[in-house]
């Protein structure tokens, strides 16, 4: 995941990617053909018609907002040398450190406070609030690393299915209204986070109907704090020396275990500010599953966008399209599931993460011959 | 507890243990070989509906069983050649089967079918049926003797085989020439090419032994343990079995009791909405997770140790 090549910069962040991807649509398309559609016009739907719409573009902010934060959060886990699984569990966990203080806190500053300044006061301490619990989640696997030694892609799987266990219970024994038969929390008023139809409504635009939130702002900023975090600070430094070589960060007087349970908890934060996006945004309630796989698409970011901030933004974007691209294409060509999107996010970690080095004799001997 | 549902959790302990078994071997003859396979959730999901599919449309639980095994040797060949040819990151190889398998069953079952990534429900003679040796219905109505034999014969041929998989590979794995190499390559690989053995070539064949176990253990769910695929229907076996594999520390015989006892707790959280111990009420959840806490709780050390084969997850080249 690290592994620095000698090829030109370019290639490595631009044409090994594009290539991958290319590769990536190619299967998918052969996946079409197959069950009898045609892929050049299923393409067309998937990657063209969501461009052309204000709401097709808002509602590809929404989905990138998700995965901005889970793509960060699994690639703070690789600079350390780190593969954390488990950010699906970590943003359901988190969700109660959003919902929690949304729901008690709300309610008692509503009372006693305007509203203008009892909502943003709530949702300052439910985005604290989730960053910490998802945090909590992420640290204790760090944890076991550090200083147990139990190896983390093992046990942050074990924690997703811990996660799902709990959450299940927390919503229907804790969290459901007695009486109510929808498994799910009730509305959480006092924070809530407007849409942008909601804010355009404020203001007297009339604007589609999206989930996007501004949210995607705070998102855009952590992937800002963690360029900031892994390049320009001493504990980032840390991270990616511990990342590269665990002897040499030793040597140098870095604590390795230290650093692991720090990077964790970062790590495991960043998933849970899906959260806070999530429960307190589009839904405005605590509800089952509302993760839906973020988390792992959180991986397939992470690889596509090489784990820099950028490229993170860039490939969440990218994978954002793909799930507004999939909704729209089921709708137009009834055969073809939305969850073509989950075989090319698949393919996209097979080529990009597992069979990153497979081009790579080819490519250096090409560019060998050019310099 | 209801001593009257006894027999009951039982025999539904072993039904709910055999994909269990099956996916732990699978995983044990890859990791033994130092392949991870994370995989092994995705590959039984891609076997649950190719046996699903074809034994629907011809007709036989049999060409099912085969389709799902070669469906998944597929898989077991793509995740080998990332991991082994290409000296790839095994575990990301792995989470990709996932992805393509959850991916690929639904994109496809939804459009032969159309019912949601649902195949139709398959006639009894396409599905393996519990066994229906002479007298057993006599010996089912059996006073004392009927509900016990039920425990441990009213299954189809897939859980015998199961079972019977355990003393196979314990004893291959022991005493076969095959089966020795294999564990060598996943403790030291090194020394085993020095001895002029293929390091890769033993790999790719416990991936394809993987990849056969994987097949047979979906082929169970979809066309023994239910009446059709539908969409996940895995719903984290795979993972469960990976938890038995390391709380049983990569090894045959503990691997069937861990999956019996998280077969036991699988039944338990089907039957018992409510379960009380002590008069307190302990909530289904908790059997849910139960498997996945105690596997924690090993690996942390508190409890005995769990050690994996000490190649596992690192790519072998020469050049080292």
């Amino acid at each position: 995941m690290s592994a620095r090549s000698d090829l030109p910069a370019w290639v490595d962040i631009g044409l090994i990617p594009a290539l991958n991807l290319v590769i990536a649509f190619v299967m998918a398309g052969l996946v079409v053909l197959i069950i009898g559609e045609n892929p050049i016009k299923a393409l067309a739907i998937l990657l063209g018609e969501p461009l052309f719409s204000f709401q097709g573009w808002c509602n590809i902010l929404y989905y990138a907002t998700n995965f901005i934060f889970t793509g960060l959060c699994v690639s703070v886990a690789f600079h350390a040398g780190l593969f954390n699984i488990g950010g699906e569990g970590q943003a359901y966990v988190a969700g109660l450190g959003a919902a929690t203080p949304g729901l008690i806190l709300g309610g008692a500053l509503a009372s006693i406070l305007p509203n203008a300044l009892s909502q943003p006061i709530t949702l300052l301490v439910c985005l604290v609030g989730s960053f910490i619990v998802g945090g909590l989640w992420g640290l204790f696997p760090g944890y076991l690393q550090a200083k147990r030694g139990s190896h983390i892609v093992i046990t942050t799987i074990m924690l997703n299915f811990i996660a799902a266990s709990l959450m299940q219970y927390m919503i229907n024994r804790v969290f459901r209204p007695t009486g109510n038969q929808a498994v799910e929390s009730r509305a959480i008023n006092n924070a809530y986070i407007l849409n942008l139809r909601e804010i355009g409504n404020i203001f007297g635009a009339k604007l589609p109907s999206t989930p996007l939130t501004p949210v995607i702002f705070i998102a855009l900023l952590a992937a800002f704090a963690v360029w900031y975090l892994l390049w320009r600070t001493k504990l980032g430094y840390e991270i990616r020396t511990v990342g590269a070589n665990q002897e040499a960060a030793i040597y140098a007087g870095i604590s390795p275990p230290r650093i692991i349970m720090i990077t964790m908890m970062i790590s495991g934060g960043l998933a849970g500010l899906l959260a806070f996006h999530e429960v307190l945004g589009p839904q405005h309630k605590l509800l089952l599953e509302y993760v839906q796989g973020a988390g792992f698409v959180g991986i397939a970011v992470a690889l596509m966008g090489r784990s820099h901030p950028v490229g993170i933004v860039l490939a969440a974007l990218l994978f954002g399209l793909l799930s507004e691209g999939g909704t729209q294409l089921s709708f137009e060509i009834q055969s073809i599931s939305k969850d073509l999107v989950v075989v090319i996010q698949g393919l996209v970690v097979l080529f990009m993460g597992a069979l990153e080095q497979a081009f790579h004799p080819l490519l250096q001997k090409f560019f060998r011959q050019e310099s | 507890m209801e001593f009257a549902l006894l027999p009951e959790i039982l025999g539904s302990t072993v039904r709910m243990s055999v994909p269990l078994i099956l996916a732990c071997i699978a995983g044990l003859w890859s990791e033994r070989s130092g392949v991870v396979d994370i995989g092994l959730e995705g590959k039984m999901l891609a076997g649950a509906f190719s046996a699903a599919a074809a034994a629907s449309y011809f007709h036989s639980a049999w060409i099912g069983l085969l389709l799902a095994i070669l469906v998944c040797i597929m898989f077991s060949l793509v995740h080998g050649y990332a991991c082994i040819t290409q000296r790839g990151n095994q575990v990301v190889s792995g989470v990709a089967i996932n992805m393509l398998a959850a991916g690929l069953t639904v994109v496809i079952g939804n459009s032969w079918y159309k019912q949601g990534g649902r195949t139709p429900q398959l006639d009894d003679a396409s599905r393996f049926l519990p066994i229906n040796f002479p007298g057993r219905d006599a010996l089912f109505q059996m006073d004392g003797v009927g509900p016990i034999a039920r425990i441990f014969l009213d299954h189809s041929v897939l859980a015998f085989i199961a079972f019977a998989l355990v003393p196979l590979s314990a004893w291959a794995l022991a005493k076969t020439r095959f089966g020795l190499r294999l564990r060598a390559v996943g403790e030291n690989p090194q020394a085993v090419d020095t001895a002029g053995i293929s390091v890769a070539r033993l790999r790719y064949q416990a991936v394809i032994i993987a990849g056969v176990l994987c097949g047979i253990a979906g082929a169970y769910l979809s066309t023994a343990l239910q009446t059709s695929f539908v969409r996940d229907m895995s719903a984290g076996r795979g993972f469960l079995a990976l938890t038995a594999l390391i709380f049983a520390n990569w090894r045959a015989w503990p691997a069937l009791g861990t999956c019996l006892l998280f077969g036991f707790l699988q039944a338990i959280a089907n039957f018992m909405q409510g379960f009380q111990l002590f008069g307190v009420e302990i909530p289904v959840q908790v059997f849910n997770a139960l498997p996945y806490i105690m596997t924690i709780v090993l690996l942390a050390g508190f409890i005995g140790k769990s050690v994996p084969p000490k190649a596992s997850g690192t790519p072998y080249s020469k050049d080292r």
